[in-house]
């Protein structure tokens, strides 16, 4: 089922923010009252990307470890994640108005992952749109990623994280009109997460796939490999000319892209099934399974060893 | 019995001191925790260090610690009355006690804790005349017991309760075999917190589980909230000509779960083996 988000009827529930923002502005009174905008790059007509490095949350990179954007129409401006910090979502406010006089009237939220929502913090009073099950699972979370921020970053960073909020949830597909531009929002089954959310741009054929697609970032499960793969073959139909990973470059060839990460999981899986098969447990999985898929990504000491924990976990139940 | 109270409390000492890199500080914490747990459990029993009779194995640090494989093997001809695995710093150390029953193999057992901050785990076997013996393994990992493990909660609720046993191929009466039973339980620890109604999700577990082999017990389990998500048990039985291994689990909520597979290699392809 198919419903469309009027965005200008979203205005009115812009008000009560005021407060907040303010209450944030004090948190923040040492630093610059303007954030530095974000470096964009303009991928396609209207649609902006940041690009995030491909590490780990860290002080060298302030958190800013995902890729987020925005998508200009007519009348209104679609924001696309908001990065892993109070603070990226503020810079990536000001990239807005430096590229645009239209305002962001939606927040979109690609999944739970705390590199891809802190930033919500900075977009206090904007409807937050997100697949069904985003609010209950990132409220399950969201204290635990508080936590690992904190430890990562220091307390003043994690400072000013918004409570959990999804306003406009989306159980199969949702469209939204920014004017003369209509955004594709769909909601899938389990795979990276059990809430993972594409924006498509018919417009110009991009696709923001979220975590559905990391590129030279190794694929990290948090959601189940077998699902995903199901996932990954429903997405190669999207007549998309262009993507935005979650992870990696600002822009990837569609679907060709899909593919090194389909061999990944696929080498995950039959390599799992193979120690089951031989009455492996979980420690001989994580010592051999998918190594000779090493040399092809970056952080795979960091996921590998935690993918093949939760896809063995999931395949002895075959 | 309080002959010799401090050989336990020196041997945890010496185990967490020889451990490299540790600070002195921690090493004392830890000796100290182990010391009020085995009073807490032990009371004012003498613990042995175990040597090489009783070993413990996990990952020095974890790649999930809602999910670390322990391995404890027992050596083949020393028969346990019980074993208790304990996972120290947790909110509630004690993970589980594994009584064995005429029908058990081997005293040795492998299954899966949460971990909630760098810890020590303990084994503890209580042998037939009544000695403990415990062996130690340190373990990274963080978070594990308030961390939300349930990756999909719909799937987890529509599948709690069903049992699923792996047996070998092939089975021969009277021959050890090697046997994994595992109970799709959401195992919920009561400390994961939920931010949109302020409150932390009830605790609701596996407390037991009950394994016989042709109508005799191999293992009674006691089990808590460090075990975790979807309890997983490896353990070695011996077989009886016929007959079938049957699970009995209960959870914290009175609900009792079973599953009986046929001691047959033919029968025994309904669950795929090991």
């Amino acid at each position: 089922m198919t419903t469309t988000l009027n965005p200008g009827g979203a205005a009115a529930s812009a008000r009560p923010a005021a407060a907040a923002v303010v209450r944030l502005f004090l948190l923040t009174a040492a630093l610059p009252a303007s954030a530095e905008p974000l470096a964009m790059t303009e991928v396609a007509p209207g649609v902006f990307v940041h690009q995030g490095a491909i590490a780990e949350p860290a002080p060298d990179n302030a958190g800013d470890t995902a890729n987020m954007g925005f998508i200009v129409g007519d009348s209104f401006v679609a924001v696309i994640d908001t990065g892993g910090t109070p603070e990226l979502g503020r810079r990536l406010r000001e990239s807005i108005a430096a590229r645009t006089d239209r305002k962001p009237v939606i927040v979109i939220n690609t999944h739970m992952h705390p590199d891809h929502v802190f930033g919500n913090a900075a977009f206090t009073g904007i409807p937050i749109a997100g697949h069904a099950n985003l609010r209950d699972a990132l409220a399950a979370r969201q204290e635990v990623y508080r936590q690992r921020l904190t430890e990562e970053l220091g307390a003043g960073t994690a400072a000013g994280i918004a409570p959990v909020r999804v306003d406009r949830p989306v159980a199969e597909e949702v469209r939204v009109d920014l004017g003369n531009r209509i955004l594709v929002l769909t909601a899938y089954p389990t795979a990276h997460t059990n809430n993972d959310l594409t924006v498509f741009d018919r417009k110009t054929g991009t696709l923001f796939t979220g975590d559905l697609l990391f590129v030279d970032h190794v694929p990290a499960i948090d959601g189940n490999a077998m699902g995903w793969l199901r996932v990954i073959d429903r997405l190669e139909r999207v007549p998309a000319v262009r993507a935005v990973p979650g992870h990696g470059p600002a822009r990837v060839a569609w679907p060709g892209a899909l593919d090194a990460q389909r061999r990944y999981l696929t080498v995950l899986v039959q390599g799992v099934r193979r120690v089951l098969k031989a009455g492996g447990g979980i420690q001989d999985a994580v010592a051999h399974v998918a190594e000779e898929e090493r040399e092809r990504w970056l952080l795979f000491d960091a996921y590998n060893p935690r993918n093949v924990t939760a896809t063995f976990a999931e395949l002895e139940w075959e | 019995m309080m002959r010799y109270p401090p050989i336990g409390l020196l041997a945890s000492l010496l185990i967490v001191l020889s451990m490299p890199g540790l600070a002195a500080t921690d090493a004392a914490e830890d000796a100290a925790r182990w010391d009020m747990l085995h009073d807490m459990y032990f009371k004012d029993r003498p613990v042995e260090e175990a040597g090489a009779l009783i070993r413990i194995e996990a990952p020095a640090r974890a790649h999930d610690a809602a999910l670390v494989p322990v391995r404890i093997e027992v050596e083949p001809a020393l028969r346990l009355k019980s074993l208790s695995l304990l996972v120290d710093k947790n909110p509630v150390p004690l993970a589980a006690t594994f009584r064995f029953g005429p029908a058990s193999a081997g005293s040795g057992i492998e299954t899966r804790v949460r971990v909630n901050e760098y810890t020590n785990l303990h084994a503890v076997g209580e042998t037939q005349d009544g000695r403990l013996l415990m062996a130690a393994v340190y373990v990274k990992a963080a978070g594990g017991c308030s961390a939300p493990a349930v990756k999909d909660p719909q799937e987890a609720m529509a599948r709690l309760g069903r049992i699923k046993v792996k047996l070998p191929d092939t089975l021969s009466p009277g021959n050890p075999a090697t046997a994994q039973v595992m109970v799709s339980h959401p195992n919920s620890s009561g400390l994961q917190f939920d931010q949109v109604s302020r409150t932390y999700i009830p605790a609701h577990y596996i407390r037991s589980i009950v394994i016989r082999a042709g109508g005799q017990t191999v293992m009674e389990a006691d089990t808590d909230i460090s075990i975790s998500e979807d309890p997983n048990l490896r353990f070695s039985f011996l077989p009886t000509g016929g007959g079938s291994l049957e699970v009995v689990a209960q959870d914290t909520k009175g609900a009792t779960f079973t599953h009986s597979v046929p001691l047959t290699a033919a029968a025994a392809k309904g669950d795929p083996a090991l």
